[in-house]
């Protein structure tokens, strides 16, 4: 007998403090059970060894893209999902993690210098729209908790893993 | 024994990023790098010039899992420079809403993180839905105690993340006591569940054994992590502000966060729960003890897995002493305490979940930051890990890749790295010659 279908899901980090990460962590006190039900976590690196980056319905990602190498990165995750919706401040408006695009030339110091030229920083750090296409944005700092439930409840209607009603 | 060039990817489960390099020349290890991959967001900077009532929420967002500490770490710090004592019913607040985030913080590491590895599955999300498997009843505790660790949090702060009750001088609100007896009877109910949780990483027979120098805040009254002075294995005891001056900062030219050696051994050292539980084992609340001796007296210890261990018992120190906070303290209607600014520097030194946090705030006479320094308990680690790892490799090279490759992760798990600004995963790139 097939399984029933499962929203295939993937949970992405890039610059910031992974607030939302957390919380998504607490949330699944609650409704880890009947997530399992319904959601297959093909890609969550804070919760599993064994992930897949590939057919995602939807892609939740956190954080603000600070290089070349990470926006090819988020690039890759955007081609592998049908959808991504952007989690948290730092993915929807790029701030806090944004903070150095506004450093006037005398706070960025030798100590500044040495990582900005020792890695591939990217002039300005950028928020997730500015590099990729983004279905829907769940705000705040951290996300908040009740529209990151209502988000999926949409994409759960959306594949019809649940009535759409 | 592998020969080439290796790259194994998705090492997970760990705050953060980071990488592993790995190369093996003539059957032994010649170089290793243990790699924060995470890019950095410079906000000591960033604070610069900012009024500092605004400042310990912006710096709360340094990390997602432990904002707490880098708020009261700053708060801290601010009070200092400026000359303010807080009540003691402040004191006792933060001591409490630190339990909170102790217990919250180490059950997510401990239960979501390590579980598995103690288990044998991938990730909690491979747990059966059986009611009588052991694994599905250790992680349906673990998610009582985290909601628990959240509540105290959301009575005391506002919130678990980013909490906006705590201010600079006190509390923006003080708490509902008419909340507390009905978390004492969720703290009394869940003593079993931690009991079983702390015997679980106390039975798991994993050993990595390492003499190293264990840091940690002590104070002479009462086991602590907000207040107290820095204090070795030698026994030396070092003044809050003067600790700094103790770190050599090294620059790692290929991480992304610097490493801290100890200046007095030139040598790396530890901070976190196996350095608190070994340094101050003695002040543990007195109820854990009656309740866990047998399993206090494994410290001190130095198998770096035993870091795991420690978590549990302090998440169980947590509880009874929220326990006796809430059950004793009575709250009056208190506001802040606010002075006008004045110029000056002050070091905010307490202990993290994973260990020793260093903020230091020096501020003008208009009441804005001049300068700020943050040192986290990861990068003082960050050698030791390293150091570990290189002597673990060297000593199991004879091992297969993929049991290098899990055991390598789960002593990375025991420190309990925290690169919250970092990656989700740790990439191994192993070059063999």
């Amino acid at each position: 007998m097939d399984e029933k279908k499962k929203l295939v899901v993937g949970w992405f980090s890039f610059t910031c403090c992974e607030d939302s990460t957390i919380l998504f962590t607490e949330l699944l006190n609650d409704h880890l059970d009947e997530w399992k039900k319904l959601v297959e976590f093909r890609h969550v690196k804070a919760l599993k060894t064994k992930n897949r980056l590939e057919d995602l319905d939807v892609a939740f990602v956190e954080g603000a893209i600070s290089s070349d190498s990470q926006a090819e990165e988020v690039k890759k995750i955007r081609d592998n999902s049908k959808y991504v919706v952007a989690i948290g401040s730092c993915a929807c408006t790029g701030l806090p993690s944004a903070s150095r695009n506004q450093f006037v030339s005398e706070q960025i110091n030798d100590r500044i210098k040495w990582y900005m030229s020792q890695f591939d920083y990217s002039d300005k750090v950028r928020k997730l729209e500015e590099v990729i296409k983004v279905d829907d944005k769940v705000q705040g700092c951290p996300m908040n908790a009740t529209s990151f439930m209502l988000a999926l409840d949409k994409y759960l209607k959306l594949f019809n893993i649940i009535p759409n009603q | 024994m592998h020969s080439g060039d290796i790259t194994i990817d998705n090492i997970t489960k760990i705050e953060g990023n980071a990488k592993l390099k790995v190369t093996v020349e003539n059957d032994a290890v010649s170089s290793l790098q243990f790699i924060i991959s995470d890019y950095r967001r410079f906000y000591t900077t960033a604070v610069q010039g900012k009024p500092i009532m605004a400042v310990p929420s912006f710096l709360s967002r340094i990390c997602g899992t432990c904002s707490v500490s880098h708020l009261f770490a700053s708060i801290m710090a601010i009070e200092n420079s400026q000359g303010i004592e807080i009540s003691e019913q402040s004191k006792i607040l933060r001591r409490l809403a630190y339990d909170g985030l102790m217990i919250r913080d180490h059950a997510l590491h401990l239960y979501f993180f390590v579980l598995p590895d103690v288990l044998g599955v991938d990730s909690i999300l491979d747990i059966p839905d059986d009611d009588n498997d052991p694994g599905h009843i250790l992680l349906h505790d673990s998610f009582d105690i985290k909601k628990l660790g959240t509540d105290i949090s959301n009575a005391i702060i506002g919130a678990p993340i980013h909490a906006p009750l705590p201010t600079v001088g006190g509390f923006l609100k003080n708490p509902d006591p008419t909340k507390f007896p009905e978390l004492i009877e969720r703290l009394e109910k869940i003593r079993p569940q931690v009991i079983r949780g702390i015997k679980t990483f106390a039975e798991w027979n994993v050993t990595m054994l390492r003499n190293s120098n264990y840091l940690g805040l002590h104070n002479d009254k009462q086991f602590d992590f907000l207040y107290g002075d820095m204090y070795n294995s030698n026994g030396k005891l070092i003044p809050a502000n003067e600790f700094k001056n103790y770190l050599k900062y090294v620059q790692i030219p290929y991480s992304h966060a610097e490493g801290y050696e100890f200046s007095d051994t030139q040598k790396d050292y530890l901070v976190g729960s196996l350095a608190r539980v070994n340094l101050n084992k003695d002040q543990i609340h007195p109820r854990t003890k009656a309740d866990i001796q047998n399993y206090i007296n494994m410290f001190p210890s130095n198998n770096v897995f035993h870091n795991n261990l420690a978590q549990a018992i302090e998440i169980l120190h947590c509880v009874d002493e929220a326990i006796d906070i809430l059950k004793t303290i009575q709250i009056a209607d208190e506001r802040p305490i606010r002075k006008p600014p004045v110029a000056g520097l002050g070091v905010g030194l307490i202990e993290a979940p994973r260990g020793t946090l260093y903020h230091m705030a020096k501020v003008n006479d208009k009441g804005l930051i001049e300068e700020y320094d943050v040192i986290v308990p990861t990068a003082q680690n960050q050698i030791q890990i390293e150091n570990d790892l290189k002597d673990y490799f060297n000593k199991n090279l004879n091992k297969d890749e993929q049991a290098l490759h899990n055991e390598a992760e789960n002593i990375i798990r025991a420190y309990d790295p925290c690169m919250s600004c970092a990656t989700n995963f740790l990439k191994i790139d192993w070059i063999r010659k």
